[in-house]
């Protein structure tokens, strides 16, 4: 009966996703266009990295607001070992990838530690280094923008296969690797473990910490890689380039059906919000209504989503 | 196989285990017996390695070990099934059986599901309970929760060499007798290689399942018996220090209640939970409502105190209309709630004892807009001496408290505010006897000081123990009133008769 119950209130964002869809086709059928549904997946695919990252940290209770500071660093990172316009770089081609993701990943490693060993609450430690982040970026890349040069990395959002960038395939591979990672490894459970109860978890023999810190490095990670897609489909690097990715990203968990409070959802769940997400952006675009409307919708649709997902559920005190 | 020697173990000032050596050993079931507060729950942290003993020795098959944490004392063959379910209710009943211990069902970073189930499934034939390991766990009922609790401890079994030692808190006391005769079986069966320590308030239990039976109090084993000499009445007694009078309940002090109408119910609804109840509670007198989980009483209490709203009927109180009242108008105007989840309703934790009592009085308390702190302390020293709180002082935080008496700070903060009506929700649930007697001596103690009393007793016998009326509620109706000081008693079957 419950589960029952429970199953079609999880199911409810993959309504709201196919309403969405439909009214925005009925409205406009340029919607359902091939070329729109390859503009949305590739749309899609920096977001969708970014939220899965983000997903780990929400499904555990905690919250992670580093989005954009983990980019910009890990932005900087990429431009410095790459070609670029201001001919500065150590140019070593496409190694400069895995060296972005690793500085992206130490990056959240350190918010873990601030987070876990300084005991500073994760939205604070994460709010905090986030601007450390940009600040890094902003002194790694002398305040500017800097161009990307290297072919191999902007292929990335320019070379298509079947119709749509690598960078759809790439989120897509994140996206196995995420749900592998969360559904059958160790570390996936104990994340969704200390949700469902820290205590508990740490009273079972859970090593907490190495939890927490092991959660905040698979995070940064992901941010690392839509840092990567990022900048090649933009060409450049510069501190403002995950601009307005944290609300995205977050938006997107939570409108997916993950809880703010931990233990309930999950990395295909974020898929789905993503999609929420993108269309209905892309949809207001088509239909032309100002981007001061979409910031405004997307902002009650993620209050509406974190009712919808706690409703039934009876908290007398939210803090 | 286990042997603690002189454990100490001091929190702030709270002495909570004064050197206390106690022996188990394989194919014994050890009962461990005392009050809320006397530091079972403390001795088993120690065991469990949670807490660090100040002083005093653990031997473990005549080896002395430290114990630095759960996973240690489980490495070392010490189990411990918790009395607040351990359980992780979002993963499965295979996962919280193996966790922490995944890492043999690993091969190359992935989890081997289907060698897990089986294994689980294992652990689940050894207490005899048929769930699919891959049910998600928040869908078992409580015994089964408790159940798979037992099985997750029972995997020690495989991972230890040596004799297990098996700490049960309380496994009984959310379970049916059907299933706690399951339970003791299972119990009975591992005895072959393990010593079972096994902690209940239920005194008949303990002496049912137990070979020797330590009886605690104070921080302190004050006794050893063994089965043979153990009577309920004589651990009682070793327990609380006192006889367990006859007059349990203190009839004797029931006085009849007078003419006033303290509290008038008439015809009030909420949709779904209760509908037309209607009764008055005189001044001095205490009110019962009975019925089954679900039944409407506990929705019903909360909305006379502003908790929860009704859509029909009227309730007054000393003539002034307080329907669909809010909990700040009704202290005001002299009503006290002490709510049945003491934790998250009832006292502040990180605040102080005093600072618990005098919390409903806000403002009373104040000079020039400060707290006035002496004599915060002056009043809340009386009450905490009255109501025997066993606390160091009144500036210590209620997290230090034991259950009963961290229920006794709740009781005396409505206490303080000399309310007038008193609507008590469970007021004696997971309280040892000594502290009962104390909250029905409270109960009557408010009555005589001409306040009336709205009770949830914790069992039928509670309530007609100190009842002058019962209202028995059935689906959210009101089925019968019993006036409990006629001249024929009235028995739990009479109640039972209108609850079902």
């Amino acid at each position: 009966m419950k589960s029952m119950k429970s199953r079609w209130a999880s199911a409810i964002p993959l309504f709201v996703l196919i309403g969405l869809c439909v009214a925005i086709a009925v409205l406009d059928p340029k919607f359902l266009s091939l070329g729109n549904i390859g503009r949305i997946a590739a749309a899609a695919s920096a977001p969708l990295v970014l939220a899965l990252g983000a997903t780990f940290i929400i499904l555990m209770g905690s919250i992670d607001l580093s989005v954009e500071g983990a980019m910009a660093f890990a932005g900087a990172v990429l431009a410095a070992f790459v070609a670029n316009a201001s001919g500065t770089g150590f140019d070593i081609g496409l190694a400069a990838i895995p060296i972005a993701l690793l500085a992206a990943a130490a990056f959240g490693c350190f918010i873990g530690m601030v987070h876990v060993y300084l005991k500073v609450p994760s939205f604070m430690a994460s709010l905090g280094m986030g601007f450390v982040g940009i600040g890094i970026a902003t002194v790694l890349l002398g305040g500017e923008r800097v161009g990307i040069l290297d072919q191999n990395v902007r292929a990335l959002a320019l070379t298509r296969v079947l119709g749509l960038p690598l960078s759809v395939y790439v989120s897509l591979f994140m996206l196995a690797v995420a749900w592998f990672i969360q559904d059958h490894t160790r570390i996936g459970r104990h994340i969704m473990a200390l949700g469902g109860g820290e205590d508990l978890a740490a009273a079972s023999g859970i090593n907490v910490r190495r939890v927490r810190l092991l959660a905040f490095t698979i995070a940064g990670m992901f941010f690392g890689v839509g840092a990567v897609l990022t900048s090649a489909r933009l060409g450049a690097s510069s501190a403002l380039l995950g601009s307005g990715q944290l609300f995205t990203a977050i938006s997107a968990v939570v409108v997916g059906g993950t809880a703010l409070t931990g233990g309930k959802g999950g990395v295909l769940q974020t898929v789905i919000g993503v999609l929420i997400v993108i269309v209905l952006n892309n949809g207001m675009i088509i239909l032309g209504l100002p981007s001061f409307v979409q910031q405004g919708v997307l902002g009650l649709a993620i209050i509406l989503a974190v009712l919808l997902n706690s409703s039934g559920r009876s908290l007398a005190i939210v803090k | 196989m286990l042997d603690l020697k002189e454990i100490t173990k001091t929190f702030g000032r709270v002495r909570a285990l004064k050197g206390v050596s106690i022996t188990v050993d394989v194919g014994e079931v050890v009962g461990l017996v005392g009050e809320n507060g006397a530091g079972k729950s403390t001795l088993m942290k120690v065991l469990n390695g949670i807490h660090q003993p100040d002083s005093g020795t653990v031997e473990i098959n005549g080896k002395t070990e430290t114990l630095r944490g759960p996973r240690d004392a489980a490495a070392k063959g010490i189990g411990m099934v918790f009395q607040e379910q351990s359980l992780i209710a979002n993963i499965s009943v295979a996962e919280n059986i193996f966790i922490g211990n995944e890492a043999q069902f690993v091969r190359f970073g992935r989890i081997d599901w289907k060698a897990m189930g089986e294994a689980a499934k294992r652990q689940l034939d050894k207490v005899g309970l048929d769930v699919d390991p891959r049910t998600i766990t928040s869908e078992l009922s409580f015994m089964q929760r408790q159940m798979v609790e037992l099985a997750k401890v029972l995997t020690l079994e495989e991972a230890v060499d040596g004799n297990l030692c098996i700490l049960l808190d309380e496994p009984t006391s959310v379970l049916e007798q059907a299933e706690i005769d399951i339970l003791f079986g299972v119990i009975r069966k591992l005895r072959e290689r393990a010593g079972i320590i096994f902690i209940s308030h239920r005194l008949d239990e303990v002496i049912e399942i137990s070979d020797t039976i330590y009886v605690m109090k104070d921080g302190a084993v004050v006794e050893r018996m063994m089965k043979a000499d153990a009577t309920p009445e004589r651990i009682h007694h070793l327990m609380v220090g006192r006889e367990a009078t006859g007059s349990y309940y203190k009839q004797d002090e029931r006085r009849p209640p007078a003419e006033a109408i303290a509290l008038s119910v008439q015809n009030v609804s909420r949709a779904l939970q209760f509908s037309e109840i209607s009764f008055d509670v005189h001044d001095g007198e205490v009110l019962a409502l009975v019925g089954t989980e679900g039944a409407g009483s506990e929705p019903l209490i909360r909305s006379f105190f502003g908790l929860e709203r009704t859509h029909l009927g009227k309730i007054v109180y000393r003539g002034e209309d307080i329907t669909n009242t809010s909990p700040g108008r009704a202290v005001a105007a002299g009503i006290g709630y002490v709510p049945r989840e003491r934790k998250i309703e009832g006292i502040v934790e990180e605040m102080s004892v005093q600072e618990n009592i005098c919390l409903p009085l806000g403002g009373r308390l104040t000079r020039f807009g400060l707290f006035d702190f002496p004599a915060i302390a002056r009043k809340t020293a009386g009450l905490i001496a009255k109501l025997r709180i066993k606390t160091p002082d009144g500036s210590t935080l209620c997290a230090n408290l034991s259950g009963g008496n961290q229920q006794k700070v709740v009781l005396s903060k409505w206490y303080r505010t000399d309310a007038r009506l008193f609507l008590l929700d469970h007021p004696t649930r997971g309280l040892d006897v000594g502290a009962k007697e104390d909250v029905y001596a409270l109960i009557r103690e408010m009555c005589a000081a001409g306040a009336a009393v709205v009770l949830i007793a914790d069992t039928l016998e509670e309530a007609l123990g100190l009842a002058h009326t019962v209202i028995v509620l059935k689906d959210g109706r009101q089925t019968a009133r019993f006036d409990n000081t006629g001249p024929t008693p009235v028995t739990p079957l009479d109640l039972i008769a209108h609850m079902v």
